[in-house]
């Protein structure tokens, strides 16, 4: 048979086994199986390119296959070793290479144009600049994620005064030199093309620098996005359906996503971008803390409280993520619950760095999932809950979202963890969290503090409860 | 403006491709519990290692001299490929540590 016929046939189950995969993985039950179709479909392509019958070029096997085994190992292994703790790292720098190798192939196939290797018609010249130009964007955008992330960069390192006009200056000049590439054709050269590239590998650092803490889901699942569009865009240069098809999945997914994130916060995308919340600046809300004091409690007080209430309800942050408290946090589950506490987890939707981030966390800590209850359940059970415990969690329990109209996070929904009996706050200092805004939580009457890393002071709530 | 006529008739149907395939994407991802937000990011993430695909194609196109195109074009296929194979691995980790505790 045809050999063409057989690999366009391979790109068609492939593309098949995309949709029928992510159709999957937005169900619990069949996710699993979900991504181990669309990774059959994602097989089933690369053998078909590596096959199919091409007009040009010396093939260069050994160059291929060298990538694909260098690039498949590193992924496993990157893969099997991350910490769970990780994972928003870790999707960072995959969204980031996805963007470079987008920008890589945009300048490649310019670079033919331009000395006359081959032709390319307006549309494509376009096409290869919008690659570049998301390609950039997701690549070093991604990449500055990633050192926020790692706690490598604060997260107002790098603001310019009036930060968010220098962006749209910057975009600005961007846009006029793609149009200007595009109408001086073969005129513009491979240089203007180059220079296109660094202002979009710029832009990306710049675009991210304003947005950080709790911003951070949005932006991941944004930058999700443009890496699956940029490689729908190289998709359109080849004139290749499967990788348009992919690219464009993923673009949809990771804009449900970000949709989802900036819901759960009550602010729209733009005032995100924009910043202001996440890199500081804001922290002149009323409620400072001037003359309050928080007033602490002992670990034997709150052992005592824990063991003999009837309902605890534990709210996990970004702080257990950092402290990688999440399997101490299961064991003092266990420990209730063999006294008969009921004991449940409430989670915000933009708790963590990513969308889902303290899902996975809990789950690696074999917490059963009937055990989570999402924003709206939380809040309906804290009525009636005895002791909340809130583990490195800040902006998502912070009554001023509710009160406070000058409050940067007002608007968004919360978990009116005060509405309980009794709430104890796990936290390292009194220093605001990472949106930088004062809580008043800390400050309320049924709120009792318990300073200290929250592994180690859960471990000592541990054998608190153990010794009683 | 012509330039731009012309692209929608050479590739018109790449065009309806395209406009469907967003269509479908919103509509078969529509509603995802947050206990898959993670998941289905990463997964899709995976996805986006499709640009492999490009490089592969870039490579393969070079001629067997052109050290340009085949240097960025490896490293291209390198990490297209590293996020291909780390996002399922890595996805595929995770919705393990979902499904263990579901038997209990």
């Amino acid at each position: 048979m045809d050999i063409k016929f057989l690999t366009d046939i391979g790109f068609l189950l492939g593309s098949v086994g995309f949709v029928w995969g992510l159709k999957r993985l937005s169900s619990p039950d069949t996710a699993r199986r979900g991504n181990t179709i669309a990774s059959v479909g994602m097989g089933l392509a690369i053998l078909s390119i590596i096959f199919a019958p091409l007009e040009r070029g010396d093939n260069n096997y050994a160059w291929v296959v060298g990538g694909l085994a260098v690039g498949a190992i590193i992924g496993y292994f990157m893969a099997i070793k991350v910490k769970m703790t990780a994972m928003p790292q870790m999707v960072s720098i995959f969204n980031g290479l996805g963007g470079a190798c987008a920008v890589l192939i945009g300048m490649v196939e310019l670079r033919h144009f331009y000395t006359g290797a081959s032709a390319m018609t307006g549309g494509q010249i376009a096409i290869s600049l919008s690659a570049l130009l998301i390609g950039g964007i997701a690549f070093t955008g991604s990449m500055l994620a990633w050192f926020k992330l790692e706690d490598w960069l604060r997260d107002n390192a790098l603001i310019l005064p009036k930060h968010s006009i220098f962006n749209l200056v910057l975009l600005a000049v961007i846009l006029a030199m793609g149009i200007y590439i595009y109408i001086q054709n073969i005129d513009a050269g491979i240089g203007m093309a180059a220079i296109f590239m660094l202002l979009a590998l710029l832009y990306g650092v710049s675009f991210v620098v304003p947005i950080g803490g709790a911003d951070m889901p949005v932006v991941i699942s944004l930058l999700n996005s443009f890496s699956g569009l940029s490689a729908a865009s190289a998709g359109l240069i080849y004139g290749n359906n499967f990788m348009l098809v992919g690219g464009i999945l993923v673009g949809a997914s990771g804009t449900i996503l970000t949709v989802l994130m900036c819901e759960a916060m009550n602010r729209s995308l733009l005032n995100v971008l924009i910043g202001g919340f996440g890199g500081g600046g804001a922290a002149s809300s009323k409620g400072a803390a001037g003359g309050q004091v928080a007033k602490e409690v002992t670990l034997n007080d709150a052992a005592i409280q824990l063991y003999y209430s009837k309902s605890v309800m534990i709210v996990p942050g970004y702080g257990l993520a950092v402290a990688q408290a999440q399997k101490v946090c299961k064991e003092i589950d266990d420990l209730l619950e063999s006294n008969g506490v009921d004991v449940k987890y409430a989670i915000h939707p933009v708790a963590g760095r990513m969308p889902g981030h303290m899902n996975v966390l809990l789950a690696e800590a074999d917490v059963p999932y009937p055990k989570l209850l999402d924003l709206e359940d939380a809040n309906a059970a804290l009525k009636n809950t005895d002791m909340v415990v809130i583990v490195g969690a800040n902006d998502v329990v912070n009554p001023a979202a509710l009160d406070d109209p000058g409050s940067p996070i007002y608007g968004m929904p919360v978990l009116q963890v005060w509405e309980a009996k009794n709430v104890i706050v796990l936290k390292r200092s009194m220093n605001p969290g990472y949106a930088g805004i004062q809580n008043p939580l800390f400050f309320h009457e049924r709120t009792r503090m318990l300073f200290g890393d929250a592994k180690a002071t859960l471990s000592k709530l541990v054998s608190e409860i153990k010794s009683l | 403006m012509d330039g731009f006529i012309q692209f929608f008739e050479d590739y018109q149907l790449l065009i309806y491709l395209l406009v469907f395939t967003v269509i479908l994407g919103f509509e078969v991802i529509s509603k995802v519990p947050t206990v898959l937000h993670t998941p289905l990011m990463s997964g899709a993430n995976a996805i986006s290692g499709v640009v492999v695909i490009g490089g592969i194609l870039l490579v393969r196109q070079a001629e067997a001299g052109d050290y340009f195109s085949l240097g960025l074009g490896l490293f291209g296929i390198i990490m297209g490929m590293v996020n291909a194979t780390g996002g399922f691995a890595v996805t595929d980790r995770m919705l393990e540590m979902f499904k263990k505790k579901k038997k209990k």
